[in-house]
Protein backbone atom coordinates (compact mmCIF):
# COMPACT_ATOMS: atom_id res chain seq x y z
CA UNK A 1 0.00 0.00 0.00
CA UNK A 2 1.35 3.46 -1.01
CA UNK A 3 0.76 6.46 1.19
CA UNK A 4 -0.23 8.39 -1.52
CA UNK A 5 -2.29 10.75 0.73
CA UNK A 6 0.22 12.78 1.85
CA UNK A 7 1.46 15.47 -0.45
CA UNK A 8 4.39 16.17 2.34
CA UNK A 9 6.61 14.02 3.63
CA UNK A 10 4.63 12.11 6.62
CA UNK A 11 7.17 12.47 8.74
CA UNK A 12 7.33 16.40 8.83
CA UNK A 13 3.22 16.88 9.36
CA UNK A 14 1.65 16.94 12.55
CA UNK A 15 0.02 14.03 13.86
CA UNK A 16 -3.56 15.79 13.88
CA UNK A 17 -2.95 16.64 9.66
CA UNK A 18 -1.79 12.86 8.79
CA UNK A 19 -5.11 12.51 10.37
CA UNK A 20 -7.27 15.16 8.56
CA UNK A 21 -5.35 14.08 5.29
CA UNK A 22 -6.52 10.31 5.66
CA UNK A 23 -10.16 11.53 6.51
CA UNK A 24 -10.16 13.36 2.84
CA UNK A 25 -8.38 9.91 1.37
CA UNK A 26 -11.62 8.44 2.80
CA UNK A 27 -14.02 10.99 1.77
CA UNK A 28 -12.69 11.17 -2.43
CA UNK A 29 -12.77 7.01 -2.32
CA UNK A 30 -16.35 7.28 -0.71
CA UNK A 31 -17.52 9.82 -3.27
CA UNK A 32 -15.89 8.01 -6.24
CA UNK A 33 -17.56 4.83 -5.14
CA UNK A 34 -21.08 6.60 -5.02
CA UNK A 35 -20.31 7.31 -8.07
CA UNK A 36 -18.97 3.91 -9.41
CA UNK A 37 -22.37 2.48 -7.70
CA UNK A 38 -24.50 5.24 -9.71
CA UNK A 39 -23.11 3.89 -13.10
CA UNK A 40 -23.63 0.07 -12.55
CA UNK A 41 -27.12 0.99 -11.16
CA UNK A 42 -27.59 2.36 -14.68
CA UNK A 43 -26.68 0.03 -16.95
CA UNK A 44 -27.63 -3.20 -14.43
CA UNK A 45 -31.11 -5.21 -15.23
CA UNK A 46 -31.12 -8.03 -12.91
CA UNK A 47 -32.95 -7.14 -9.85
CA UNK A 48 -31.12 -9.06 -6.96
CA UNK A 49 -28.02 -7.21 -8.13
CA UNK A 50 -29.51 -3.83 -8.20
CA UNK A 51 -30.52 -4.46 -5.21
CA UNK A 52 -27.47 -5.84 -3.68
CA UNK A 53 -25.47 -2.48 -5.48
CA UNK A 54 -28.23 -0.43 -3.99
CA UNK A 55 -27.93 -1.46 -0.66
CA UNK A 56 -24.03 -1.13 -0.78
CA UNK A 57 -23.92 2.48 -2.46
CA UNK A 58 -25.76 3.66 0.68
CA UNK A 59 -23.66 2.18 2.87
CA UNK A 60 -21.06 4.64 0.46
CA UNK A 61 -23.30 7.84 1.38
CA UNK A 62 -23.40 6.89 4.60
CA UNK A 63 -19.39 6.97 5.15
CA UNK A 64 -19.32 9.59 2.82
CA UNK A 65 -21.59 12.22 5.49
CA UNK A 66 -19.47 10.72 8.23
CA UNK A 67 -15.91 11.67 6.71
CA UNK A 68 -17.25 15.03 5.88
CA UNK A 69 -18.63 15.69 9.28
CA UNK A 70 -15.57 14.66 10.90
CA UNK A 71 -13.29 16.98 8.41
CA UNK A 72 -15.89 19.89 9.49
CA UNK A 73 -15.65 19.36 12.94
CA UNK A 74 -12.05 20.13 12.63
CA UNK A 75 -12.76 23.22 10.45
CA UNK A 76 -15.25 25.26 12.58
CA UNK A 77 -15.07 27.89 10.11
CA UNK A 78 -15.78 25.54 7.12
CA UNK A 79 -18.38 23.89 9.28
CA UNK A 80 -20.16 27.55 9.49
CA UNK A 81 -20.03 27.59 5.62
CA UNK A 82 -21.31 24.30 5.21
CA UNK A 83 -24.02 24.72 7.64
CA UNK A 84 -25.21 27.65 5.27
CA UNK A 85 -25.43 25.35 2.34
CA UNK A 86 -26.34 21.87 3.35
CA UNK A 87 -30.17 20.94 3.79
CA UNK A 88 -31.13 24.13 2.53
CA UNK A 89 -33.95 24.37 -0.17
CA UNK A 90 -32.97 27.37 -3.08
CA UNK A 91 -30.09 28.11 -4.78
CA UNK A 92 -27.58 25.91 -4.02
CA UNK A 93 -24.87 28.66 -5.28
CA UNK A 94 -26.44 31.53 -3.65
CA UNK A 95 -26.56 29.56 -0.72
CA UNK A 96 -22.39 29.03 -0.84
CA UNK A 97 -22.43 32.62 -1.70
CA UNK A 98 -23.97 33.89 1.02
CA UNK A 99 -22.52 31.63 3.50
CA UNK A 100 -19.22 31.59 2.77
CA UNK A 101 -19.34 35.87 2.76
CA UNK A 102 -21.02 35.74 6.28
CA UNK A 103 -18.23 33.01 7.59
CA UNK A 104 -15.61 34.78 5.54
CA UNK A 105 -16.27 38.16 6.16
CA UNK A 106 -14.96 38.84 9.43
CA UNK A 107 -12.60 35.68 9.75
CA UNK A 108 -10.63 37.50 6.60
CA UNK A 109 -10.45 40.77 8.10
CA UNK A 110 -9.22 39.56 11.24
CA UNK A 111 -6.37 37.38 9.31
CA UNK A 112 -7.68 34.16 10.16
CA UNK A 113 -6.40 30.98 8.70
CA UNK A 114 -8.81 29.11 6.60
CA UNK A 115 -6.65 26.37 6.51
CA UNK A 116 -6.54 23.26 9.37
CA UNK A 117 -3.37 22.82 10.98
CA UNK A 118 -4.11 23.64 14.28
CA UNK A 119 -3.68 20.61 17.35
CA UNK A 120 -6.27 22.23 18.82
CA UNK A 121 -9.16 20.08 19.78
CA UNK A 122 -10.72 22.03 17.18
CA UNK A 123 -13.88 22.80 19.25
CA UNK A 124 -14.97 26.74 18.39
CA UNK A 125 -18.05 27.75 18.60
CA UNK A 126 -21.03 25.17 19.68
CA UNK A 127 -23.57 27.88 19.26
CA UNK A 128 -26.62 26.14 17.40
CA UNK A 129 -28.88 29.17 17.61
CA UNK A 130 -27.71 31.66 14.93
CA UNK A 131 -28.41 35.59 15.21
CA UNK B 1 6.13 21.23 15.84
CA UNK B 2 4.27 23.38 18.12
CA UNK B 3 4.76 24.55 21.46
CA UNK B 4 2.49 21.88 22.53
CA UNK B 5 5.73 19.73 22.23
CA UNK B 6 3.33 16.81 21.20
CA UNK B 7 6.15 14.75 19.18
CA UNK B 8 8.19 14.48 22.34
CA UNK B 9 5.65 12.54 24.18
CA UNK B 10 5.87 8.85 24.39
CA UNK B 11 2.22 8.70 23.02
CA UNK B 12 1.51 6.37 20.25
CA UNK B 13 -0.70 7.97 17.17
CA UNK B 14 -3.63 5.97 18.46
CA UNK B 15 -2.89 7.76 21.99
CA UNK B 16 -3.26 10.68 20.58
CA UNK B 17 -6.42 9.93 19.23
CA UNK B 18 -7.69 8.13 22.52
CA UNK B 19 -6.52 11.49 24.53
CA UNK B 20 -8.14 14.28 22.01
CA UNK B 21 -10.56 12.46 21.73
CA UNK B 22 -12.29 11.84 25.26
CA UNK B 23 -11.18 15.37 26.30
CA UNK B 24 -13.25 16.55 23.21
CA UNK B 25 -16.63 14.40 24.83
CA UNK B 26 -16.26 15.79 28.20
CA UNK B 27 -15.59 19.42 27.64
CA UNK B 28 -18.49 19.72 24.91
CA UNK B 29 -21.42 19.14 27.14
CA UNK B 30 -19.89 21.44 29.98
CA UNK B 31 -18.98 24.55 27.79
CA UNK B 32 -22.08 26.17 27.90
CA UNK B 33 -20.71 29.79 27.39
CA UNK B 34 -19.64 28.81 23.98
CA UNK B 35 -23.06 27.75 23.58
CA UNK B 36 -24.27 30.81 24.15
CA UNK B 37 -22.15 33.66 23.16
CA UNK B 38 -20.58 35.07 19.84
CA UNK B 39 -16.85 33.50 19.34
CA UNK B 40 -14.80 34.43 17.54
CA UNK B 41 -11.11 32.30 16.40
CA UNK B 42 -8.98 30.94 16.87
CA UNK B 43 -6.34 33.45 16.20
CA UNK B 44 -3.84 31.64 17.18
CA UNK B 45 -0.83 31.23 19.90
CA UNK B 46 0.60 34.23 19.33
CA UNK B 47 -2.79 36.44 19.35
CA UNK B 48 -2.21 38.50 22.75
CA UNK B 49 -4.87 41.01 23.03
CA UNK B 50 -8.24 42.02 21.55
CA UNK B 51 -8.71 45.09 20.36
CA UNK B 52 -10.93 47.27 22.58
CA UNK B 53 -10.83 50.61 19.78
CA UNK B 54 -10.18 52.74 22.65
CA UNK B 55 -7.18 55.14 23.99
CA UNK B 56 -6.55 56.44 27.29
CA UNK B 57 -4.41 59.68 27.77
CA UNK B 58 -1.43 60.02 28.34
CA UNK B 59 0.62 62.78 30.16
CA UNK B 60 3.22 64.76 28.72
CA UNK B 61 4.53 63.84 25.02
CA UNK B 62 7.99 63.44 24.39
CA UNK B 63 8.27 67.06 22.78
CA UNK B 64 6.08 70.29 23.05
CA UNK B 65 3.00 71.12 21.14
CA UNK B 66 2.43 67.26 20.58
CA UNK B 67 -0.66 65.33 22.12
CA UNK B 68 -0.80 61.16 23.00
CA UNK B 69 -2.73 58.67 23.74
CA UNK B 70 -2.23 54.82 24.36
CA UNK B 71 -4.26 52.52 22.74
CA UNK B 72 -6.19 50.24 25.12
CA UNK B 73 -6.27 46.28 24.82
CA UNK B 74 -7.84 43.77 26.22
CA UNK B 75 -5.00 40.57 27.25
CA UNK B 76 -6.03 37.16 26.16
CA UNK B 77 -5.85 34.74 29.45
CA UNK B 78 -4.35 31.72 29.38
CA UNK B 79 -5.70 28.64 31.54
CA UNK B 80 -4.15 25.59 32.03
CA UNK B 81 -5.02 22.15 33.57
CA UNK B 82 -2.41 19.44 34.62
CA UNK B 83 -2.67 16.03 34.49
CA UNK B 84 -1.01 12.45 33.97
CA UNK B 85 -1.75 9.19 32.70
CA UNK B 86 -0.24 6.27 33.91
CA UNK B 87 1.75 4.69 30.62
CA UNK B 88 0.22 0.77 31.49
CA UNK B 89 -2.93 2.70 31.05
CA UNK B 90 -1.73 4.16 27.62
CA UNK B 91 -0.68 0.98 26.33
CA UNK B 92 -3.36 -1.14 27.39
CA UNK B 93 -5.51 1.22 25.02
CA UNK B 94 -2.67 0.49 21.74
CA UNK B 95 -3.32 -3.07 22.35
CA UNK B 96 -7.25 -2.39 21.91
CA UNK B 97 -8.28 -1.93 25.89
CA UNK B 98 -11.70 0.09 26.05
CA UNK B 99 -11.34 1.13 29.58
CA UNK B 100 -8.21 3.10 29.87
CA UNK B 101 -8.33 4.77 32.82
CA UNK B 102 -8.44 8.66 31.86
CA UNK B 103 -10.03 9.93 34.72
CA UNK B 104 -7.51 12.48 35.46
CA UNK B 105 -8.04 14.18 32.24
CA UNK B 106 -11.60 14.15 32.79
CA UNK B 107 -11.42 15.94 36.23
CA UNK B 108 -8.65 18.46 34.03
CA UNK B 109 -11.21 18.94 31.16
CA UNK B 110 -14.32 19.66 33.62
CA UNK B 111 -12.41 21.96 35.74
CA UNK B 112 -11.08 23.83 32.53
CA UNK B 113 -14.53 24.09 31.59
CA UNK B 114 -15.58 25.36 34.65
CA UNK B 115 -13.14 27.99 34.94
CA UNK B 116 -14.14 29.12 31.03
CA UNK B 117 -17.77 29.37 31.78
CA UNK B 118 -17.63 31.27 35.38
CA UNK B 119 -15.27 34.04 33.65
CA UNK B 120 -17.92 34.55 30.88
CA UNK B 121 -20.71 34.50 33.55
CA UNK B 122 -19.06 35.93 36.36
CA UNK B 123 -16.08 37.86 35.74
CA UNK B 124 -12.41 37.26 36.20
CA UNK B 125 -11.32 40.65 38.31
CA UNK B 126 -7.25 39.94 37.74
CA UNK B 127 -7.60 38.47 34.21
CA UNK B 128 -9.67 41.93 33.58
CA UNK B 129 -12.80 40.10 32.75
CA UNK B 130 -16.53 41.08 33.64
CA UNK B 131 -19.28 38.35 33.42
CA UNK B 132 -22.13 38.50 31.89
CA UNK B 133 -23.99 38.53 35.34
CA UNK B 134 -21.80 41.29 36.93
CA UNK B 135 -22.11 43.43 33.95
CA UNK B 136 -26.09 43.62 33.77
CA UNK B 137 -27.87 46.63 35.18
CA UNK B 138 -30.94 44.44 35.32
CA UNK B 139 -31.53 43.48 39.21
CA UNK B 140 -30.97 39.65 39.47
CA UNK B 141 -34.39 37.61 40.06
CA UNK B 142 -34.15 35.58 42.98
CA UNK B 143 -34.92 31.79 42.35
CA UNK B 144 -36.20 30.62 45.40
CA UNK B 145 -36.89 26.80 46.05
CA UNK B 146 -40.10 26.39 44.15
CA UNK B 147 -39.25 25.37 40.88
CA UNK B 148 -42.85 25.70 39.27
CA UNK B 149 -42.23 29.53 39.48
CA UNK B 150 -39.30 29.05 37.40
CA UNK B 151 -41.38 30.17 33.99
CA UNK B 152 -42.48 33.29 35.45
CA UNK B 153 -38.74 33.93 36.78
CA UNK B 154 -37.93 33.81 33.26
CA UNK B 155 -40.70 35.64 31.43
CA UNK B 156 -39.96 38.84 34.12
CA UNK B 157 -36.21 38.48 32.97
CA UNK B 158 -37.03 38.75 28.63
CA UNK B 159 -40.06 40.99 29.68
CA UNK B 160 -37.08 43.16 31.22
CA UNK B 161 -34.68 42.41 27.84
CA UNK B 162 -37.42 43.69 25.95
CA UNK B 163 -38.17 47.08 27.63
CA UNK B 164 -34.37 47.35 27.49
CA UNK B 165 -34.75 47.12 23.34
CA UNK B 166 -32.86 43.69 23.51
CA UNK B 167 -34.25 41.23 21.14
CA UNK B 168 -34.46 37.35 21.16
CA UNK B 169 -34.07 34.97 20.46
CA UNK B 170 -33.13 33.86 24.35
CA UNK B 171 -30.89 31.28 25.95
CA UNK B 172 -30.57 29.98 29.18
CA UNK B 173 -27.70 29.16 31.18
CA UNK B 174 -28.11 27.08 34.22
CA UNK B 175 -25.78 26.11 36.85
CA UNK B 176 -26.04 22.60 37.47
CA UNK B 177 -27.69 22.78 41.08
CA UNK B 178 -30.73 24.38 39.35
CA UNK B 179 -30.12 22.47 36.07
CA UNK B 180 -31.13 19.16 37.92
CA UNK B 181 -34.20 20.64 39.81
CA UNK B 182 -35.53 22.03 36.39
CA UNK B 183 -34.86 18.41 35.00
CA UNK B 184 -36.68 16.79 38.09
CA UNK B 185 -39.37 18.78 37.99
CA UNK B 186 -43.04 18.40 36.07
CA UNK B 187 -45.63 21.45 36.67
CA UNK B 188 -49.54 21.01 36.90
CA UNK B 189 -50.45 18.15 34.46
CA UNK B 190 -47.04 16.84 34.33
CA UNK B 191 -45.81 19.22 31.44
CA UNK B 192 -41.75 18.86 31.88
CA UNK B 193 -40.70 22.34 33.18
CA UNK B 194 -37.91 22.28 30.84
CA UNK B 195 -40.21 21.83 28.11
CA UNK B 196 -42.29 25.19 29.52
CA UNK B 197 -38.74 27.13 30.15
CA UNK B 198 -38.25 26.48 26.25
CA UNK B 199 -41.03 27.72 24.73
CA UNK B 200 -40.96 30.65 26.92
CA UNK B 201 -37.37 31.33 25.62
CA UNK B 202 -37.27 30.56 21.84
CA UNK B 203 -33.43 29.24 22.59
CA UNK B 204 -31.43 26.44 23.96
CA UNK B 205 -31.54 25.66 28.02
CA UNK B 206 -27.52 24.65 28.98
CA UNK B 207 -26.02 23.14 31.34
CA UNK B 208 -23.35 25.16 33.37
CA UNK B 209 -20.96 24.37 35.79
CA UNK B 210 -19.53 26.88 37.14
CA UNK B 211 -22.32 28.99 36.94
CA UNK B 212 -24.14 30.55 40.21
CA UNK B 213 -27.64 30.27 39.49
CA UNK B 214 -29.04 31.22 36.07
CA UNK B 215 -28.49 33.71 33.62
CA UNK B 216 -30.78 34.74 30.72
CA UNK B 217 -29.46 36.24 27.65
CA UNK B 218 -30.20 37.22 24.01
CA UNK B 219 -28.67 35.74 21.49
CA UNK B 220 -28.85 38.28 18.49
CA UNK B 221 -25.63 38.33 18.34
CA UNK B 222 -22.88 41.14 18.71
CA UNK B 223 -23.17 41.79 22.44
CA UNK B 224 -21.38 38.88 24.17
CA UNK B 225 -17.72 38.14 22.48
CA UNK B 226 -15.55 35.52 23.70
CA UNK B 227 -12.31 35.83 21.48
CA UNK B 228 -9.90 32.94 21.30
CA UNK B 229 -6.19 32.92 20.27
CA UNK B 230 -5.37 29.29 20.86
CA UNK B 231 -8.96 26.43 21.03
CA UNK B 232 -8.42 23.93 23.88
CA UNK B 233 -5.53 21.80 22.94
CA UNK B 234 -3.93 19.11 24.74
CA UNK B 235 -0.09 19.64 25.39
CA UNK B 236 3.09 17.50 27.30
CA UNK B 237 5.52 18.60 29.45
CA UNK B 238 7.12 15.86 30.38
CA UNK B 239 7.00 12.18 31.83
CA UNK B 240 9.01 8.78 33.58
CA UNK B 241 8.86 5.57 33.31
CA UNK B 242 5.29 5.53 35.11
CA UNK B 243 3.46 8.36 33.71
CA UNK B 244 3.31 10.98 30.97
CA UNK B 245 2.12 14.64 32.25
CA UNK B 246 0.13 16.84 29.69
CA UNK B 247 -1.63 19.49 30.41
CA UNK B 248 -5.09 20.97 28.69
CA UNK B 249 -4.80 24.60 27.22
CA UNK B 250 -6.14 27.44 25.93
CA UNK B 251 -5.95 31.12 25.37
CA UNK B 252 -9.10 33.88 25.27
CA UNK B 253 -10.50 37.17 26.64
CA UNK B 254 -14.17 37.58 26.85
CA UNK B 255 -15.88 40.98 27.12
CA UNK B 256 -19.44 42.25 27.17
CA UNK B 257 -20.40 45.01 24.78
CA UNK B 258 -23.81 45.18 25.73
CA UNK B 259 -24.41 45.14 29.46
CA UNK B 260 -28.39 45.29 29.36
CA UNK B 261 -28.48 42.10 27.36
CA UNK B 262 -28.64 39.64 29.83
CA UNK B 263 -30.74 39.25 33.31
CA UNK B 264 -29.15 37.21 36.45
CA UNK B 265 -31.08 34.89 37.95
CA UNK B 266 -29.79 34.51 41.54
CA UNK B 267 -30.06 31.55 44.15
CA UNK B 268 -32.18 31.76 46.99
Amino acid sequence: MGFDQYHEPPEELPQQTRTFARLCASLTEEAEAIGWYEQRLAVETDEDARAVMHDAMGEEYKHFCMDLEFLLRRTPLWREIAAGILFQDGDIVEHGEAAEEAATEGAAERGEPLAPGSESLGIGSLREVRS
Amino acid sequence: MSHLLREHAPVTEAGWELLDSEARERLEPALAARRLVDFSGPHGWQHSATNLGRVEQLGEAPAEGIGAVRRLVLPLTELRADFAVARAELAAADRGAEDADLEALDTAAHQLAIAENAAVFHGWEAAGIVGIAAASPHEAIALGEDCERYPRHVAKAIEALLQAGVGGPYGLALGPGVYARVLETSEHGGYPLLEHLREILSGPIVWAPGVQGAVVLSLRGGDFLFESGEDIAIGYADHDAEAVRLYLEESFSFRVATPEAAVALSNG
